[in-house]
């Protein structure tokens, strides 16, 4: 594949003056990154946590650094304008200008990597090594599983280029009033980032994150995020991702989570941009009582492809996993759901559930949909449901009864398909938000706004 | 107001309705009768222009315009209401923002300005009291998880705010109990006017003892085989069916 | 409340029953030197005395054979098959020129049958159905390790134009069919195990179903696994022309041995316009002991083509036995309007594990499929459902439903769902749901309650968790099937 001899001689040329080489742990770090990618490679359908998602096209991309024109006039997105904790991050470097953490309360601490690893590559090394990386096999399957589950080439790979990227530290008992936003703008025309972030919540503190990915004027970009989420004992983390790049970029994303004993992780995933958007949600609850809410809406048209997996594992007794994934598919778009429930031998009352439902909207959409549970203890609860099919027919009529014109009633259920997604986000700004860019989209797709936001009957 | 000329329409290739005649004027409420089959609701998916269904012939002719010409949601527009049989649920989608959506085409196709947000709630607000619904059940979603009962309250709701010219009432009884069904029939009849007509559609009697009809129709495999007045509903009761026969005798 | 009593009364009647068609039989055996190559399925096609296309057939499955890997993806874990320590071929002596008439079979194979519950004389069957007056007859085809011993009521269904034979027979009889057929619903390089069965398959049923006819009684096969030290590798094929039903039944089983032996069969299934083909399974192959030593590795392909319109192809199996399981039946949907259904038990207990499950592939206009599946694990086993449902861009208004449940029993075993979904059509509604959880602490409690050990609830819950599938099976499996799913189940409380 020549996009990996591409890669091996960016890293040959590149990895030298990358921030902090030389300093020991970081090399380490960035080694271990190069050697994984080396051994599991860009992934093929033949892996089979890639069966429906095809990377060829990554040949064809351009894997440098993005080259970006200076700029600070950009229209910055968030879902509580003035009132966030916020990093910037254009065509994948930092930007201090266009960043505003603000006031931090006592505890809390928002850098951006290569500031952390310019001040000290040891302690950001540490800082590193704390989070959990992704699992390519749970160690559990019976059988010989060879090339199953996933494949960490691509992880490996944002950790050989390892330098940008945000993290989040929030003390023991720190709730925080306002949200964390995370902010990812594309201007290039072509160019790759391999970002990192990392979010820590002490035990009992509380935090919103948006992390948002847009295009102002960016073109066929790559961004490879690798995220790594830990929630302490009884904390609380809503994380929603608003993925909007270009239509023409390419997004990969793994998350990976891990939740202590009565803590809550709730993350909810919009895609709407990319020709090829995919991203892996990794949560282990490994203390009981802990709990996931793993929601995520997309939309595709044209020939572009999103690609929602996760996987959630449930380690400790005594835990709760819900996830609603819901998505359009218009024109010759194509999406994937696959979503994994595992439930280890100790996990004893466990309870989980799943549910995905696409609805196509072309004779030429695609879905694709593999929801999976794998169940070693017995006293568990655990369901999945999926659908896919197209708009109900008699509610279409039914709105149509009402004087409602045919395109409208369309694009209000639409809406309200997706809607339903939205409101499995806990936190109100980002509900709010969600719910507006679900519109936009919808709006965009289907050339009609719909005013689903009624004023609540009240005073 | 309404007028239905030897209507004959198909469903999957099989004839239902075969020859059709009715006229119904201005402030008239009509029954329509008849055995399980007949054709009734058939009628009333023609009327409201139910895709599937199709029409081999005849006209239906609504205040000088071709009904049949007209799109599902012009019907609406132009005061044409049916309350359905069975409501649809329609998860998702708040009653309010289904309301304010429907009124407000209704509206435009009519000339007059739309509704903001606030002339809106004001207008449901008093709408629905008077059918005894409170706010809770106008803020859910469109008929998930109402009763039987509920379900058809919200459906005249909707007849009570989009105020239609002519109304068609399919099977409003049917699954209610007496005492939604006089909530129901009172709300129909609150909606009673001389500018507006209505065609009930029913298999029993009992709906009419409380929506009281100007004229009562029999429909029988596909034709209006008798009419006459209220009393005739009560004859029905008594007697049945049986007299109008099999299909094959149809 | 009959029928619960009547399940009790079942389920009382089997549970001190242990594998009870664990025996051998003394059978003087004819066999293949043990091993695997060129001349051994020279061999096999030159005792069948077959014609040459097929000997070429199958050297041409054998050679790709060669070029193939064992499939790793299922959820199954075995030690490494020595396909060389096995004969490919073993026939009762007595059976070397197929008997003409049931009254020349080998009375020590009547007698296994009958041990077996199934008889092959059919005056005994004639004369128990006018005696029960209800039972209706069942024609059967006995396949004793690789040939087919004995095949009842052929001349009855002649009569009507029906073929029922063995398939080595049938290949001498009727080779313009079975050359048409074979392997046109499974290619000779469709996995490993299928294409191996190519190489080496050594006998199975045949059946025919001419235009417009109904098949008067339900066909059978019974598969017996006597020798040791060998594989099993039947074909069927089953053919129902235009307008024409057949319901077709197939049991298994095997002596209790330590080693493991190989079974691998494929089943082909072709319905043309507007015809059913109802084929029912219980399969009973020897499990192993509680110890996970010995069982039969049950790896089967099993497929049907609903070629016409408005064809039907309706799976229902029971899976109780074997060690290891893997298999997939399914339907090809290529007719419009033609229906595909799949209705399954699997039991495991003790060391066993089930990898199976179905695939619907929608191809023609307005198909349905159906997916019921119930997998129950107990003791240390590991059962997977394994499914996939597609939706080709032309399967207009095609429909599938999916219901996959899972009942654990004991906190060592597992319970795995891993199915596939493709749509791509618009119009198409495919709908999923699966659910695991455990036997329920409040309906054993009640049962108890009532009187019923804890053995006796466990196998009346699960009987009513499985009505679902045990209501598609044929009145004379129904009731065998009942009393398999209990004792399956022995052992895995208390």
């Amino acid at each position: 594949m020549a996009a990996i001899a591409t890669l091996k001689d960016l890293y040959e040329t590149l990895s030298p003056g990358l921030p902090g080489a030389g300093a020991a742990g970081l090399d380490r770090l960035r080694a271990d990154g190069y050697a994984r990618f080396l051994s599991d490679g860009i992934p093929t359908p033949k892996v089979e946590g890639w069966k429906y998602t095809n990377l060829r096209d990554l040949a064809g991309v351009s894997l440098a650094p993005a080259q970006s024109a200076a700029n600070t006039d950009i229209d910055l997105p968030s879902v509580a304008p003035g009132e966030t904790h916020r990093l910037v991050f254009v065509d994948g470097r930092f930007n201090a200008a266009l960043s505003a953490v603000g006031t931090l309360p006592q505890g809390v601490t928002l850098d951006s990597l290569r500031g952390l690893i310019e001040a000290s590559p040891a302690y950001a090394a540490e800082v590193l090594d704390r989070f959990p990386a992704p699992k390519s096999d749970t160690g559990l399957r019976v059988g010989p599983n060879p090339g199953r589950g996933q494949a960490l080439g691509l992880v490996g790979l944002n950790g050989a280029f390892l330098a940008e990227g945000a993290v989040l530290t929030v003390g023991e008992g720190v709730k925080l009033a306002w949200p964390v936003e995370i902010v990812f703008i594309a201007t290039a025309a072509d160019g790759a980032w391999h970002p990192r972030l990392l979010i820590d919540v002490g035990a009992g503190a509380e935090v919103t994150v948006a992390e948002h990915h847009v295009a102002r004027g960016g073109g066929a970009t790559f961004a490879n995020i690798v995220s790594g989420v830990r929630v302490g004992e009884g904390a609380i983390l809503r994380h929603a991702k608003f993925q909007e790049e270009a239509e023409t970029a390419l997004h990969l994303a793994s998350v990976t989570a891990t939740v202590a004993a009565s803590g809550v992780y709730e993350t909810f995933v919009l895609t709407t941009g990319g020709r090829l958007a995919r991203t892996d949600v990794q949560v282990r609850l490994e203390g009981s009582g802990a709990s996931t809410r793993v929601s995520g809406a997309y939309g595709v048209d044209g020939s572009r492809h999103a690609d929602f997996t996760s996987l959630i594992d449930h380690v400790a007794a005594n835990c709760t996993s819900r996830e609603v994934v819901k998505g359009v598919i218009d024109g010759r778009g194509r999406a994937v759901f696959q979503g994994k429930i595992i439930v280890r031998p100790d996990a004893q009352k466990t309870d989980g559930h799943q549910l995905n439902r696409a609805l196509l909207l072309s004779d030429t959409a695609e879905i694709d949909v593999k929801p999976e549970l794998e169940i070693y203890a017995d006293d568990v609860k655990c369901s999945h449901g999926a659908t896919a099919g197209e708009l109900d027919e008699e509610a279409l009529f039914y709105l149509r009864a009402r004087g409602i014109p045919a395109d409208t009633a369309r694009a209000l259920l639409i809406a309200a398909f997706l809607d339903e997604v939205a409101e499995e986000i806990g936190d109100e700004h980002l509900r709010t938000y969600a719910t507006a860019r679900i519109q936009d989209r919808i709006g965009r797709l289907t050339g009609i706004t719909v005013d689903t936001d009624v004023p609540v009957l009240g005073e | 107001m309404l007028e239905i000329k030897n209507l004959h329409a198909t469903v999957d290739g099989k004839e239902i309705l075969k020859g059709i005649n009715l006229t119904i004027n201005p402030g008239e409420v009509h029954a329509i009768m008849g055995p399980n089959g007949s054709g009734k609701s058939t009628l009333s998916y023609v009327l409201s222009g139910r895709d599937g269904y199709e029409v081999t012939g005849g006209s239906v002719t609504f205040q000088g315009k071709d009904l049949l010409a007209m799109e599902a949601e012009e019907r609406a527009a132009e005061g044409v209401f049916l309350a359905f049989q069975y409501p649809v649920e329609i998860p998702g989608v708040s009653n309010t923002t289904f309301l304010k959506t429907a009124l407000n085409a209704v509206r435009k196709h009519k000339g007059l300005p739309e509704l903001d947000a606030m002339q809106f709630l004001k207008l449901i607000r008093a709408r629905a009291k008077s059918l005894n619904m409170n706010d809770d059940m106008i803020k859910r979603a469109v008929n998930v998880g109402f009763s039987g009962g509920e379900k058809k309250r919200n459906d005249i709701l909707q007849m009570a705010m989009l105020e239609p010219s002519f109304a068609i009432l399919d099977e409003t009884d049917s699954g209610l109990d007496i005492d939604a069904l006089k909530l129901v029939a009172d709300g129909v009849n609150s909606l009673r006017s001389p500018e507006r007509s209505m065609l009930v559609i029913t298999h029993y009697q009992r709906l009419l003892s409380y929506i009281v009809p100007d004229h009562v129709h029999v429909l029988a495999y596909g034709k209006i085989v008798r009419s006459g007045g209220k009393e005739l509903a009560l004859e029905l009761e008594a007697k049945g069916y049986a007299e109008f026969g099999s299909p094959e005798a149809a | 409340m009959a029928a619960t009593e009547q399940t009790v009364e079942q389920v009382r009647a089997v549970t001190e029953q242990k594998y009870k068609y664990g025996f051998t039989t003394e059978i003087e055996s004819d066999l293949a030197p043990k091993g695997l190559n060129e001349d051994i399925v020279r061999f096999i096609s030159a005792k069948k005395g077959e014609p040459e296309w097929l000997l070429e057939w199958r050297l041409q499955a054998y050679r790709h054979w060669l070029t193939m890997e064992e499939p790793t993806w299922a959820m199954v874990d075995f030690p490494k098959i020595d396909y060389q320590d096995s004969h490919y071929y073993a026939a009762p002596k007595a059976a070397k020129d197929k008997p003409k008439s049931l009254d020349e079979v080998d009375p020590e194979l009547l007698a296994t049958y009958e041990k077996l519950g199934i008889p092959l004389k059919e005056q005994a069957i004639l004369a128990g159905v006018e005696g029960a007056g209800e039972m209706p007859a069942v024609a059967v085809d006995a396949v004793f390790d690789s040939v087919s011993v004995a095949t009842t009521f052929k001349k009855k269904l002649e009569e009507k134009g029906i073929i029922f034979c063995s398939i080595s027979e049938a290949i001498r009889e009727h080779p313009e069919l079975v050359r048409k057929y074979m392997g046109s619903v499974v290619p000779y390089s469709d996995n490993y195990y299928a294409t191996l069965n190519c190489a080496v398959f050594t006998d199975g049923s045949f059946v025919y179903i001419p235009k417009g006819v109904r098949c008067p009684m339900e066909l059978s096969t019974y598969f017996r696994i006597n020798a040791s030290n060998t594989g099993q590798f039947e074909r069927t094929l089953i053919i129902a022309d235009e307008g024409s039903y057949v319901s077709y039944l197939e049991g298994c089983t095997a002596p209790m041995r330590d080693e493991n032996q190989l079974h691998a069969a494929v089943v082909e299934l072709v319905a043309m316009d507007d015809a059913t083909i109802k084929y029912s399974t219980v399969q009973n192959w020897y499990p192993g002991d509680e110890n996970g030593k010995g069982g039969i590795y049950n790896f089967v392909t099993k497929r049907g083509a609903c070629r016409g319109r408005n064809s039907k192809i309706s799976w229902t199996q029971v899976e109780t036995g074997s060690a290891i399981t893997w298999k997939y039946p399914s339907c090809i949907l290529q007719g419009d309007n033609s229906v595909g259904e799949f209705y399954s038990v699997a039991i495991t207990n003790n060391y066993q594990q089930a990898d199976t499950g179905t695939k619907m592939i929608h191809i023609g206009k307005n198909t349905r499929s159906t997916i019921v599946a119930k997998g129950i694990s107990a003791g240390k086993a590991q059962s997977t459902y394994r499914g996939l449902v597609r939706i080709l861009p032309k399967a207009e208004g095609a429909r599938n439903y999916t219901q996959c449940d899972s009942l654990l029993i004991g906190d060592k075993c597992g319970a795995h769902t891993v199915p596939y979904i493709e749509s791509r059509n618009r119009t198409a509604r495919v709908e999923h749901e699966a659910t695991t959880a455990k036997i329920s602490e409040d309906q054993l409690f009640y049962c108890r309650a009532r009187g019923l050990s804890e053995e006796d609830a466990v196998g009346l819950i699960v009987n009513g968790f499985c009505r679902e599938v045990l209501k598609e099976l044929p009145m004379e499996f129904a009731v065998e099937a009942q009393k398999l799913v209990a004792i399956s189940l022995e052992g895995s409380v208390g």
